[in-house]
Order: C-alpha cells, then sequence, then structure tokens
C-alpha cells in the first residue's frame, strides 16, 4: 500500500498536500483499495467552504457509500471535473488524477495535527 | 468464532479480501467486484459457495413430506431434476428459498447459508408424523459453482459423460478428474453453468484444477450479489423473509396450489381472495450517479408507495438498478426514489435487468 512521505493524512483515509496556503486532497491507496469499483465521487462546487474533520463529500463503491471528511479547512478553488465521468482515477491513481479537491487554507497551522506518513502507516497495519 | 470453507486457504493464497458473511468467512473479491463480473458474463468464474446448507430426507414418505412442506411440486420431478421452491410458515412467509434435488432414493434440499440452522429445526419439527428422516449434511458437504457462457468447455474434459446431455435445473451423479461428485446445471447469475457438490477434500481438488484454466478466474461474493441483482433474482434476507409470500414476491411460479395441502396454502388461498398489499417490481435509475440502496423509500405523485430491498450498480447496464416492493396500483406508475433527500425518476423495468444472460439459451426440460 502506497503511503508517499510527501503528504499528510487523516484518520479517515484522506491525504492533503499542501504547497503555500492551498492543499490538494484525496483519499489514500488504502481507503481505494478497501472500497474497490468506486462508481461516483460527489464534490462541492467551487467556491464551497470545507471545514478540517467534517464531510465534504461522498464516494460511491459498488460495496458501500462513505462519506468524504476534509483534512483542512478553507474555501474550494478547484474540483476535479474528471471524476464526474471517470470515478475509477481515483481507484487507479489515488495520489495523482484521482485527486479531488483544491482548498485554500483559511488556516496554515492547522495542517500540524494531520498525520506524519509514518503515523497514517501505523494506522492501516492496525486496521487491515 | 466464523467458521472456514474447505477453500479457506485458497482464498488467501488468491490474495480474496475476506468478510463475515453468516456465520463463515468468506471471500467478497479478489481483484475488483466489476472486473470479476464481466469476466463471469464473458468467460467463466469459480465461486466458492461450500456455505450453502444441504438438507437430506429420506423415507418411504420422503416425497409426500416435501410436497407438503414446500411450495413447488416435487412430484413433478424425475429422479436427477431440479427445483426451485420455498419453505412457507403457515401465514404463507417465506422461511427460506431453496432447490429441490430429487434423487433415486432421497430429496437433497439446497439452502441458504444464514438460514440453515432455522430450516433444519423447522423441518425436523414437521418430520415425525411422516416418519422421515432428515439429515443436516452441511458440515460435510462442499459446493463450488462454476458459471459463465465458457463452463461446459472448461468442465467437459474432466467429466466422463457428454454435459450436452445435462439441461438446465438437471444433475446427475459423476466424477470430476476421476472424483465422485454430485453435479448440476444451475446457477446464481444468468449465465450457463453447473454446481457441484462433493466432500471438502474433493472439492478442494477440483477448485484447484478448474482454477489452472485461464479462463476461469475466482468470483467473490461481491460480484455473486451484482450478477444476480442484474438478472432480478430474489435474495433471502433482502428481497425475501417470513413476512412476504411468493405471491408479494413475483415468485407465483413456484406456488402450485392445487397440490392436496402444504404449509401455508390456506393463508394463500385467502390473499388470492382479498389480492396482495404489495409486489416486488425492479427499476432502473437515470444514470451511474443515482445508486439504490435497501432501505431507501419510493415515491409517487408526492406519497411513499414503497420500499427497496437491494440497489447496486449494474456493470452491464452502467447506471443503478434496485428492486424494492410498492403498493400493487402502482406497479407501472411513474416512480421515484429518494436519494440524498431528493426525489429522482426511475423507470420501472421488468426482471432481468440484463436479458443477454447465456443461461437462456439452455432451455429447462422440466416445468419447473
Amino acid at each position: 500500500m502506497k503511503v508517499p512521505e510527501n503528504l499528510k493524512y487523516t484518520k479517515e483515509h484522506e491525504w492533503a498536500k499542501v504547497e503555500g496556503d492551498v492543499a490538494i486532497v484525496g483519499i489514500t491507496d488504502f481507503a481505494q483499495d478497501q472500497l474497490s469499483d468506486i462508481v461516483y465521487v460527489e464534490l462541492p462546487e467551487v467556491g464551497a467552504k470545507v471545514r478540517q474533520g467534517e464531510p465534504f463529500g461522498t464516494v460511491e463503491a459498488v460495496k458501500a457509500v462513505s462519506d468524504l471528511y476534509s483534512p483542512v479547512t478553507g474555501e474550494v478553488i478547484e474540483v476535479n471535473q474528471k471524476l464526474a465521468d471517470q470515478p475509477e482515477l481515483v481507484n487507479q491513481d489515488p495520489y495523482g488524477e484521482g485527486w479531488m479537491i483544491k482548498v485554500k487554507l483559511q488556516d496554515p497551522s492547522e495542517v500540524e495535527r494531520l498525520m506524519s506518513a509514518e503515523e497514517y502507516k501505523k494506522l492501516i497495519e492496525e486496521e487491515s | 468464532m466464523l467458521k472456514r470453507t474447505p477453500l479457506y486457504d485458497l482464498h488467501l493464497q488468491l490474495g480474496a479480501k475476506m468478510v463475515p458473511f453468516a456465520g463463515f468467512k468468506m471471500p467478497i473479491q479478489y481483484t475488483s467486484i466489476v472486473e470479476e463480473h464481466r469476466w463471469v458474463r464473458q468467460h467463466a468464474g469459480l465461486f466458492d459457495v461450500s456455505h450453502m446448507g444441504e438438507i437430506r430426507i429420506e423415507g418411504d414418505a420422503a416425497l409426500e413430506f416435501v410436497s407438503y412442506i414446500t411450495c413447488n411440486d416435487p412430484s413433478r420431478l424425475r429422479p436427477y431434476q431440479v427445483q426451485y421452491s420455498a419453505l412457507l410458515n403457515e401465514h404463507g412467509g417465506i422461511v427460506d428459498d431453496l432447490l429441490v434435488y430429487r434423487l433415486p432414493n432421497a430429496f437433497l434440499l439446497v439452502v441458504n447459508a444464514a438460514n440453515i440452522d432455522k430450516d433444519f429445526g423447522w423441518i425436523q419439527r414437521h418430520a415425525p408424523r411422516f416418519g422421515v428422516t432428515v439429515q443436516n449434511l452441511s458440515d460435510e458437504v462442499g459446493e463450488i459453482a462454476l458459471q459463465g457462457p465458457k463452463s461446459e468447455q472448461v468442465l467437459q474434459p474432466w467429466v466422463p459423460v457428454d454435459l450436452g446431455g445435462l439441461s438446465y435445473y438437471e444433475a446427475m451423479e459423476t466424477s470430476v478428474a476421476g472424483l465422485p461428485v454430485l453435479l448440476s446445471r444451475t446457477g446464481y447469475t444468468g449465465e450457463d453453468g453447473f454446481e457441484i457438490y462433493a466432500s471438502p477434500p474433493i472439492i478442494k481438488k477440483i477448485a484447484s484444477l478448474l482454477l489452472e484454466n485461464p479462463w476461469v478466474r475466482p468470483i467473490g461474493l461481491g460480484a455473486r450479489d451484482t450478477l444476480r441483482l442484474e438478472m432480478g433474482y430474489p435474495l433471502y434476507g433482502n428481497d425475501l423473509n417470513e413476512d412476504i409470500t411468493p405471491l408479494e414476491a413475483g415468485l407465483r411460479w413456484i406456488v402450485k396450489m392445487e397440490k392436496p395441502d402444504f404449509i401455508g396454502k390456506l393463508a394463500l388461498m385467502e390473499l388470492k381472495k382479498t389480492g396482495v398489499q404489495r409486489k416486488r417490481i425492479g427499476f432502473k435509475t437515470p444514470n451511474r450517479r443515482v445508486i439504490p440502496r435497501k432501505g431507501m423509500a419510493l415515491f409517487s405523485n408526492g406519497q411513499e408507495v414503497g420500499f427497496v430491498t437491494s440497489g447496486n450498480y449494474s456493470p452491464m447496464l452502467n447506471t443503478g438498478i434496485g428492486m424494492g416492493y410498492i403498493q400493487p396500483h402502482e406497479v407501472k406508475h411513474p416512480l421515484t426514489l429518494e436519494f440524498r433527500g431528493k426525489l429522482i425518476p426511475v423507470e420501472q423495468v421488468s426482471f432481468p435487468f440484463y436479458p443477454s444472460g447465456t443461461v437462456r439459451s439452455k432451455k429447462p426440460k422440466s416445468s419447473h
């Protein structure tokens, strides 16, 4: 299971890639593998506000529906439009083409509360 | 403590994701549910269905007894014919749906895993006045299903008989790779295929042999569920239960009212007079963004008229499909599905959702 070193993680299996005051958000390789067969991703619109630890969308897989929890607080400045027609990109490339939203951070310091790659690896070892 | 099937180690070797199901540790998928689903529609898939229960009924009055406890008519079966049927309670509700195999000196009932203990108890309770012997063989019998258009081609080299001579819903005692089995042309996918019953070590051996064929892939419970859903086959626990009668479930064809007596007959006669309060229907959603799920409400003209009992993404139709129960006068009327706080129009369609399954090309010889 891939857990890139340069990302931050939530215990609900989302990742955030922080660049300055913008974070790119998606779900982890572990999450996509557990869900498998994603058929629909429901995301907020550009301009929507998201809050750290609160749901910002849903992902529907053949097996089950799951909420998506935002790793950060801020305004959505971009949404991955490709996922509307190709939700399988989340399964195929969760850290790349399967990204979900870009968020302009309200408080960049809150990123400190997220898990490091090391901590997240431990979490998924316990869960699998 | 979860039970393991004879193929447990094989599932782990094949990299299956294992989940608890009906008291067993079962593979839900090996690669992807959608990929496995499509593979079965195109080639051949191997399913571990060893969790299913087998109950054997023997004795001079075995036929009369099976006829009394099931709603279909087993007297229509010649030896080695198979029939889809159900155990009903006194109210006509479905205790379980099952397959009835007529063997030369016995009947074999193949029941749902989650209902094995309940069914065995129910059957035993009614047995004394018929003087029949009832045995629960579930732990001694393993079962695999080989399903898909290439099933016959895959299995033929391993059996000493021409499989072309085995019709849909027929069975035979034969051998696979020299090992004794009960083989039937049955399944739960809508594709041509076989179900094989044997002792656990034999099932293990045969599963490994069949998986050596490059046309065969192991298929998990996830795809088993989406495959049966595309065919409109009801699943016990979702679409059937003890409060639902076969008349409501669209299973009138397995109820033989002209039989002298069977459990539930009086209740069903009454229900036929008064009319059913609900009917099982199928519907398609406008697109794959709307996936119906068990428990969602169905509306007509702003009124709640029913609920969903099974729903999922259909890999072959590339949209959401579902089944559920609605008030009978709403059948064929426009319906909406309550989906994430909105009412989405859905199209009522007849079963099967997917009409191209190869099982249709094999005509059953029996009239069920």
